[in-house]
């Protein structure tokens, strides 16, 4: 099982979505994504998508303006 | 109906490109099919260095509304019109270039980015893409 780390800090929308997107596609059954970004929307729209997708969401947390939601495919 | 979002891309104008480019991204990114439609001013969008070349639909003023919109762009870390269109191949979406246009402008498929091109078609091309898609929209 792997991790994939996205780093999307200081990116707007679309970008933090599609590259979201890009690593679950890369992504093997059961690995998990950590996607680290700024962008308040995609806070809300990532797990949004991850359920659109029946992507499982295994933590989703604001430190500061940061934000870092893991998800397991 | 089957999650499909096509977009009919006939404005050439750059901010109307980014709102159909984002939208057919987040389509994908949300685990839609998307397709794009690029018909008569849109279309030249799609020729050999043509993407970013549109003017803004409202105070271009010359290319000066352009070039102001485009630096807070910037400031705002906004990704480009090539960037979003990879993205969005890279995602599978599928670009359709409109003949007829091609025709009346004499454009040929030799001044298009024909490696962004799945197909050339024509009014029927796009019914049949659209005929079970949730969501279409015309730009």
């Amino acid at each position: 099982m792997a991790e994939l780390k996205v780093d999307v800090r200081g990116e707007t929308c679309p970008v933090p979505l599609v590259e979201m997107r890009k690593a679950l596609r890369k992504a093997g059954q059961g690995d998990i994504i950590e996607i680290t970004g700024t962008h308040p929307a995609s806070k809300k729209e990532i797990p949004m998508a991850a359920e659109a997708l029946s992507v499982k969401i295994l933590s989703d947390e604001q430190l500061g303006n940061e934000w870092k939601i893991k998800l397991q495919k | 109906m089957s999650d499909k979002a096509t977009i009919v891309v006939h404005s050439g104008d750059m901010d109307k490109l980014y709102s159909a480019l984002i939208i057919g991204n987040g389509a994908l990114a949300m685990g839609m099919e998307a397709t794009m439609y690029f018909t008569f001013w849109g279309l030249l969008r799609l020729k050999k260095g043509g993407l970013e070349k549109g003017p803004l639909s409202k105070m271009h003023m010359l290319g000066m509304g352009k070039r102001m919109i485009k630096q807070r762009m910037d400031k705002q870390n906004v990704a480009s019109l090539q960037r979003l269109m990879a993205d969005f191949k890279e995602l599978g979406g599928k670009i359709i270039a409109c003949e007829m246009t091609m025709e009346i402008m004499g454009v040929k498929a030799s001044d298009l980015n024909e490696e962004l091109i799945d197909t050339y078609g024509a009014v029927g091309t796009y019914i049949q893409e659209s005929r079970n898609a949730a969501l279409t929209l015309f730009i």
